[in-house]
């Protein structure tokens, strides 16, 4: 098949960017990523740039790949990242818009390529549960109902691709920050943190700039792993009973 | 040079313990003075910088990625394993122990595996501590599965993701020491250098891969966790961005590299579609617990699958190895399935094909038990091929997976350069010439959360390190030689793409050094890589320049060193004259076609040295003694 791509195509932070036309052959079987590696072969046969995009598993989930197609984060499939969907899904004759994640928290780097490093500095703010190496007791001595361990399991399956963020008309990142929040605190390992870990993770995500949730729900529809709006509920409840019952940490350890 | 593989004394039970005790302590404040750069954050490095944070150490920690979450460790699916026994199967430390060194054919350490196999049980309780959502019974204790090439239930999963969720819990506890200030992170940061002074590995120069730019980063000792080579074949299991430089810059600075040839072939990835393909995909080995495998009897069926019946198929695994059946090891698998292909009998449009059914499982257990076990897989099987693996057999292939080469490095994790150690698949030490499944999971976390923050204290205590500043001529110099590869990359200016360079090396490795070797293949093809890596630095074209992001300068500098890398693979392929493993030499096989070891000769572990550029490398042996496992033919019969 043939199809028509406007890709998005910027040099660097700095300069500006536009959409450059190209033509593009692929076949059926193809992934979406290896139709445009084709793509990349004859610009460099060319001695033009390729287009940048950031990919590595192409599994579906590192979470290193994403962009717009169309308007539509990933793409048109339901809970497929772009390395996992694949040129069947078209037809020949169409014509596609590639464009990176929009987002003041995700600055373009190259091309469709997005800094996401906001979504490390969330983490490191408090999605963990503090449990250095060396002081667990037997796994078995936590027990964890299977539901439960299912529901968090639902919900730390997200990758991080921060499509949920480019999906939002807020550019908010409250589905990815919810799916952490959910799965600790859906485990008896994360209680003891439980509220600091809320009040940090929204604190640390506001400071990067990503915008408020507004229940749209834009951010469920084109998660792919299906990472489910109940999750923001949740992190909503731990915020604000974290909120109403916050004290001031005493400082570590008595002297003496 | 003697290789000295500092194994501790006494019983193999108390080795660990022994030396633990024997290593010095670097007292805790005096830990924050010493800096220590990791280089990886896959489970092997991510473990290692974060426990090594906890302990005070100021580490800096690179991956080319652009988050430390993202390493190829992510994608492991089916599960690790531990000697816990809550299953009461009968499994042991001792059985774990067992299980590696047979399944890895008698060409591991015993001592390495025998430790591997005792830390394997605080894995699962750091793993569990820090939240990771293992899979549970209703009761909620922690749920087992059996997993190729053991008879007993040890291994622990979440869902088909458990690297995912390991990898998480690792980051995340990498994140907390980033936030406490310990560990600095560098992502988007490429290793393209070893920095050794005075004999002793002193830091790395990276490139910034957003600006382009070169920096020297000093230390006072260096990890390398940087995973395994697999992507020398081009199309592997692997991530796309899985390389062997900075294990080759290394080796190339004086680390020998052991057992360069010992790769291991998947059984179960999806076959090849076409010339495009840009990366294979593995189906986790979990399904052979309820799939079967099968050919049709007669060659060139080319009947859909629901018409053969079950009289006319051929169970073949089952057959030959009946009290493994379709649990044998990968190696084992995977030639199988070679021999029933070339026999005609393969299945698909190539030919290169044969089925894993779950029509028995279904009927047996129900779609939604089937479900539940594997329905991500399943999902991302219909993704890929557009066939529904419910109703029709999926069609699979085997594929490189994993490499068990990797520097040589001593019980303590350190390589033949002081104070450079190496962790995970990285490393050769514990997996011999074939890995079980769910063994890379739990090797990369046992050196990293439990053996490298030990080891590395008695070096840094014992070491008597000089200050050193960037001004030093060998920092100048490993930096100087950076800019000028980036260089003569960007001017060659030829016709052909990076790209295609790799694929033409990934085909002549696959025939010639892949499933089935042989001394003529190993000599035609260590002949045609150094006449395609002349025509590398002849007529590459790299376009774009270095002082910006340029993913074609990155893979560039990549598929040179697979170039090198591959020559020694062969090189180390030839002169292993014998089968064991995943290297099988045709000319050495039992008569019911089995790998045929020979332990009077070969019986060691096969270390390289470089020794110059177009030399021929010096091969060191380090002899392997079994006193526990006996050697003996390997038998899943
Ligand atoms: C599809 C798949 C499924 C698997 N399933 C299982 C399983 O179920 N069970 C099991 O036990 N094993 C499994 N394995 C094997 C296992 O996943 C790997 O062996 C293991 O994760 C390797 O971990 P690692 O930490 O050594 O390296 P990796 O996870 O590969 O990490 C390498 C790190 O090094 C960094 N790096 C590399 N080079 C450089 C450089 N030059 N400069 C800077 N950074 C660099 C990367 O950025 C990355 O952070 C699977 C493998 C694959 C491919
Ligand atoms: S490349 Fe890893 S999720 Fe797409």
């Amino acid at each position: 098949m043939k199809l028509k791509l406007h890709v998005w195509r910027q040099k660097n932070a700095a300069s500006a960017g536009r959409m450059v036309r190209y033509e593009a052959e692929a076949d059926e079987h193809m992934s979406f990523l290896e139709m445009l590696d084709v793509l990349n072969e004859s610009l460099i046969t060319k001695g033009e740039d390729p287009v940048a995009f950031d990919h590595d598993c192409r599994e579906g989930i590192c979470g290193a790949c994403g962009f717009m197609i169309n308007g539509v984060a990933h793409g048109p499939m339901p809970g497929t990242t772009v390395c996992q969907l694949h040129m069947r899904h078209f037809k020949d004759g169409d014509e596609l818009y590639l464009e990176p994640w929009r987002a003041a928290a995700f600055p373009v780097i190259k091309d469709l390529i997005v800094d996401r490093g906001a979504f490390d500095r969330i983490i490191a703010a408090g999605g963990y549960v503090s449990a250095s190496t060396g002081s667990a007791q037997d796994a078995n001595a936590i027990l964890v109902p299977k539901k439960d361990a299912d529901r968090a399991m639902d919900s730390a399956q997200c990758i991080g691709c921060g499509a949920c963020v480019a999906a939002c008309p807020n550019a908010s990142a409250a589905l990815f920050l919810s799916a952490k929040v959910s799965h600790l605190g859906l485990l008896p390992q994360g209680q003891p943190e439980r509220n600091e870990r809320a009040i940090k993770m929204v604190a640390a995500a506001n400071h990067e700039l990503f915008g408020g949730c507004t229940n749209i729900g834009e951010c469920e529809a084109v998660c792919p792993k299906n990472i489910r709006l109940e999750f923001i509920a949740r992190r909503n409840w731990d915020f604000l009973k974290a909120s109403c019952t916050f004290r001031e940490e005493k400082a570590a350890a008595g002297a003496g | 040079m003697k290789l000295d593989s500092r194994i501790p004394s006494g019983p193999i039970e108390q080795k660990w313990d022994n030396c633990k005790f024997e290593m010095k302590l670097v007292n805790p404040a005096n830990k924050r003075k010493f800096t220590v750069i990791v280089v990886g954050t896959g489970l092997a490095g991510g473990s290692a910088a974060a426990t090594m944070g906890e302990l005070g150490y100021n580490v800096k920690c690179f991956c080319f990625q652009d988050s430390p979450r993202r390493a190829h460790s992510i994608a492991a699916q089916g599960g690790i394993n531990a000697a816990k026994n809550y299953q009461n199967d009968g499994d042991s430390i001792y059985r774990l122990f067992y299980d590696t060194v047979k399944g890895g054919d008698f060409r591991a350490r015993e001592a390495n595996v025998y430790r591997l196999a005792q830390i394997s049980v605080n894995i699962i309780d750091q793993c569990v501590a820090q939240g990771v959502p293992f899979a549970r019974e209703y009761g909620g204790l922690l749920a087992n599965r059996s997993f190729g090439g053991a008879q007993v239930s040890r291994t622990f999963y979440a869902r088909g993701q458990t690297g995912q969720q390991l990898l998480l819990g690792c980051y995340q506890a990498l994140e907390r020491q980033v936030n406490a200030g310990r560990v600095t992170m560098f992502p988007r940061h490429e290793m393209l250098e070893l920095i050794v002074i005075d004999g002793k590995a002193r830091g790395i120069v990276t490139r910034n891969l957003v600006t382009g730019g070169i920096a020297t980063h000093l230390a006072d000792a260096v990890v390398l966790a940087t995973g395994g080579y697999g992507n020398v074949f081009y199309l592997s299991t692997n991530a796309k961005g899985s390389n062997a430089t900075a294990l080759w810059r290394a080796y190339r600075k004086g680390a020998l590299m052991a057992n360069p040839c010992f790769t291991q072939i998947h059984p179960t990835c999806i076959p090849v579609s076409g010339d495009y393909q840009s990366k294979l995909t593995l189906m986790s080995e979990s399904l052979r617990n309820d799939g079967r495998i099968w050919v049709p009897k007669k060659g060139r069926d080319s009947r859909p699958p629901g018409q053969i019946s079950e009289d006319e198929r051929d169970y073949y695994l089952e057959r030959r190895y009946p009290s493994f059946g379709n649990l044998v090891p990968r190696d084992v698998a995977s030639r199988a399935a070679k021999a029933v292909c070339d026999e005609g009998r393969g299945v698909g449009k190539t030919g290169l094909g044969v089925y894993l059914d779950f029509g028995d499982a279904v009927r047996r257990l129900g779609r939604k038990v089937v479900e539940e076990r594997y329905g991500n897989l399943f999902e991302m099987y219909e993704r890929i091929t557009g066939d529904d693996p419910y109703s029709v057999p999926m069609r699979i292939f085997p594929a490189i997976h994993y490499t068990m080469g990797g520097l040589w490095v001593d019980y303590r994790l350190m390589s033949t350069i002081p104070g450079l150690f190496v962790l995970g698949e990285a490393n050769f030490s514990d997996h011999g010439a074939n890995r079980l499944g769910a063994s890379a999971l739990m090797q990369g976390l046992a050196d990293g959360y439990f053996i490298i923050p030990y080891t590395i204290g008695d070096y840094l205590a014992t070491a008597k390190l000089d200050r050193i500043d960037s001004n030093h001529q060998e920092v100048r110099r490993a930096e100087n030689a950076v800019g000028e590869q980036i260089k003569r990359l960007l001017s060659i200016k030829g016709k052909r793409t990076v790209d295609s360079f790799h694929r033409e090396l990934g085909r002549l490795l696959w025939e010639d050094c892949g499933m089935a070797r042989n001394a003529k293949g190993l000599r035609h093809a260590m002949g045609k890589i150094a006449e395609l890596q002349q025509e590398y630095w002849r007529d590459v074209n790299v376009v774009g320049d270095g002082a910006e992001l340029n993913q074609s300068l990155e893979k560039a500098g990549r598929v040179a060193d697979f170039l090198e890398l591959a020559q020694l693979m062969c090189l180390d392929a030839f002169e292993r004259n014998e089968s064991c493993g995943g290297h099988f030499r045709e000319e050495y096989q039992t008569p019911e076609g089995e790998a045929l070891r020979n332990d009077d000769e070969y019986c060691y572990a096969a270390a390289w040295e470089y020794t110059g550029p177009g030399q021929a490398p010096a091969l060191h042996k380090e002899p392997l003694s079994f006193e526990h496992v006996h050697l003996a033919q390997r038998s899943y019969k």
